[in-house]
């Protein structure tokens, strides 16, 4: 975590432990504290303070944003009709997948191979009955930055009585994404990811989108999210936020050159190697390679045997690897998917690290290869 | 030597993992998930990972889990499937150890650099002075594995390691007890790892189509009718579905025209077994008197081998075809066989 996330977390761990929702001074400490990170939230996504809503984490912002929008839209008789993309995160596909099961017609879009929605398809399946459409800011596997400006024109064009989500969980560290959502009605963050606590996420719903909560009870967060708020948590994500976007510009460079040096290493030195997602739309800390002939699987075992910690596909509660959705969408075959790994970069990633990887990487790959190879 | 111990989550691969390391080995832990359906009785449910998990912690050791479900899938539930559908009974913990644990996950470990892998079965894995390695029955007799590890040859012996085949089950609980590990009570699983207790019929039901037909006696007379073959296994004595006085087994099951055959005891004896796929663990008996098991746990029977026949010295029950039919000299595997 940020250092700042740290400190702004302590004073409600050993401190201020008070509710605020209460009525006495702690209370009232613990209720300013609260608003005062839901404005600084609002301020960096370009929303009034009133439009943050903070939920347990990127997924529950997404399950509420889809879900809560689609109810409330078919209970105000505007329509049935959900659109979202075939490579968006779980908790976009799951909460889709449960409207479907209620009566809602759900269309998945595709997306080509670099890995951007296909907006003819998207456009074609837009109509009047739309009334959500989810499109991420940016691939939580591959990186790509999705053109959410020309997503955002074509909803409106295509799907009147529609509102735009967007899941914008991994693009806070790189873009500014007050302009890059600057078209959605909702957007879906997670401390997590610019380095905040785990469980502290926050959903911009902008003033008059209808939500159906998923929690009900005290009416906390104007009742669109019951439950004592953490505000811990939610102080943490605050300061972690305004901490990623004071350093934001220069962390995106410094970070692209660290990865174009790991990428280029990697290509350079690994034979039958490819990169997944279009390099040139990418956000600055991703690096998503594949080996060919190497289980991901293997390699990540062998990586981190090497103190190198890297990622395939999506973790399942076991903590097995799932094949990826993502990589299948983008039209990679099952052998080419279950032989890429991605290696992150993050705000806290050094030349070192990079050395490192590079001292590692190749020659875990090519001790599998000869290995795999020599299996009689 | 640098080991994959494959922990299920139980108390044998726990222990295993756990002496291992005292011995000196230098010990990674992994558990295979081969399932993703419901079950009750899983060997990869999350709560079985887990104890996997929280023993390798507690151990210190590193643990991984590997998803081969897709493996799993096309060489034991599907192959599982088409034999009962064909009038088959089929060994799921065979197939799993074959093509899974002694196939996929070995040549993972040995992959990674490993030198071989580990297992929680009672069965002990012995080098003769030639360097001949020899698998010989777990020292607890009610608990031997061997029979479920008799496709195992001189490559997968020279990197298997079987660490709890010298001890006995109830040797095993109170070293796991010893050291506190979580899986020391732990009930042992008795099912097929894929299938919820007693949902065998209803799991076949939703992947094969079931095909009514005549019950009939070993001189072809039909005496009643069944829903489908998959419902049988040769030896079967209940559920017939047939009321006929006195005790009746199923002595043949023909899938091509859905017949299911019953007759008297005497009708399922036979004096010969015709072996399918053999496998040696070095090389092939001659015709030397063995011990013959048909099944997991049941009694040996004095027989030889004579080309792919097994013949017994005494008539004994059919053995259903898909049956592993596992060969003994002594306590020693000598190797075996799929039932045709």
């Amino acid at each position: 975590m940020r250092p700042e996330a740290i400190a702004a977390m302590e004073p409600f761990l050993a401190g201020c432990f008070a509710n605020p929702s209460g009525i006495h001074a702690a209370a009232r400490a613990a209720k300013t504290a609260l608003e005062e990170a839901r404005e600084a939230v609002a301020a960096v996504l370009g929303a009034q303070p009133g439009e943050v809503v903070f939920t347990a984490g990127g997924t529950e912002a997404d399950n509420l944003a889809v879900e809560g929008a689609a109810r409330a839209a078919r209970a105000a008789g505007r329509g049935d009709g959900v659109v979202t993309t075939a490579f968006e995160h779980k908790g976009v596909l799951a909460a889709a997948d449960r409207l479907a099961t209620d009566g809602f017609t759900v269309r998945r879009v595709g997306v080509d191979p670099g890995g951007i929605v296909d907006l003819d398809a998207l456009a074609r399946a837009l109509d009047a009955d739309t009334v959500v459409v989810s499109v991420m800011l940016v691939n939580n596997e591959v990186g790509t930055v999705q053109p959410l400006d020309e997503v955002g024109a074509l909803v409106h064009a295509g799907a009147p009585h529609a509102v735009l989500h967007t899941d914008a969980v991994q693009a806070v560290p790189w873009l500014d994404v007050a302009q890059a959502a600057a078209a959605a009605d909702l957007i879906a963050i997670s401390a997590h990811k610019f380095g905040g606590p785990k469980g502290s996420g926050a959903l911009v719903a902008r003033d008059g989108v209808g939500l159906v909560p998923l929690l009900e009870g005290g009416g906390q967060e104007r009742g669109l999210r019951a439950g004592t708020v953490n505000v811990a948590g939610v102080a943490a994500l605050a300061a972690a936020l305004q901490a990623t976007v004071e350093t934001r510009d220069a962390d995106r460079v410094r970070i692209a050159a660290l990865r174009d040096r790991l990428l280029g290493g990697i290509v350079d030195t690994v034979p039958d190697t490819f990169v997944n997602g279009d390099p040139g739309r990418k956000i600055a800390g991703n690096c998503h390679v594949g080996f060919r002939g190497v289980e991901a699987e293997a390699l990540l075992v062998a990586l981190d045997q090497a103190d190198v910690y890297a990622a395939a596909g999506s973790s399942c509660s076991s903590g097995a690897t799932e094949p990826s959705h993502v990589l299948a969408a983008m039209g990679l075959s099952r052998d080419d998917a279950l032989a890429s790994v991605r290696v992150s970069l993050g705000f806290a990633s050094s030349d070192a690290d990079v050395d490192r990887a590079l001292a590692v990487l190749p020659d875990a790959v090519a001790q599998l290869r000869a290995r795999m190879g020599a299996l009689t | 030597m640098k080991v994959l111990v494959l922990m299920s989550g139980g108390v044998d691969s726990s222990v295993a993992a756990a002496r291992l390391q005292s011995q000196g080995h230098d010990v990674t832990g992994v558990t295979l998930r081969l399932w993703g359906g419901e079950t009750d009785s899983g060997c990869c449910s999350v709560a079985d990972v887990e104890d996997a998990r929280r023993v390798a912690a507690q151990l210190g050791v590193p643990h991984y889990v590997f998803n081969l479900s897709d493996d799993f899938g096309a060489a034991v539930v599907e192959p599982y499937v088409a034999a009962y559908a064909t009038a088959r009974t089929p060994n799921p913990c065979v197939e799993c150890n074959r093509s899974i644990k002694f196939g996929r996950a070995l040549d993972r470990a040995l992959t990674l650099g490993f030198d071989g892998v580990a297992t929680g079965h009672h069965a002990r894995v012995e080098r003769d002075p030639p360097g001949i390695y020899r698998l010989r029955r777990g020292a607890d007799a009610a608990k031997d594995q061997s029979y479920v590890l008799y496709m195992l040859g001189q490559r997968e012996l020279a990197r298997t390691l079987l660490p709890v085949g010298d001890l006995t089950k109830s040797e095993v609980r109170s070293i796991a007890s010893d050291l506190g590990l979580r899986t020391a009570a732990k009930p042992e699983s008795m099912d097929v790892c894929f299938i919820a207790r007693g949902q065998r019929t209803r799991f076949l039901a939703a992947r094969t189509p079931a095909r009514p037909g005549p019950v009939v006696d070993v001189g072809g007379t039909v005496l009643g009718s069944h829903e489908g073959v998959q419902g049988f296994t040769i030896g079967q004595r209940r559920g017939l579905g047939v009321a006929t006085g006195t005790a009746r087994y199923v002595v043949d099951l023909d899938a091509s025209s859905a017949t299911v055959t019953i007759g008297p005891y005497a009708a399922l004896l036979a004096d010969d077994i015709t072996v399918r796929d053999l496998r040696f663990v070095h090389e092939a008996p001659g015709s030397r008197p063995l011990a013959v098991q048909t099944r997991a746990h049941g009694t040996p029977l004095a027989g030889r081998l004579e080309d792919t026949c097994v013949r017994l010295a005494e008539p004994a029950p059919r053995v259903a075809p898909g049956q592993v039919v596992a060969l003994y000299d002594g306590d020693r595997l000598v190797g075996g066989g799929l039932a045709a």
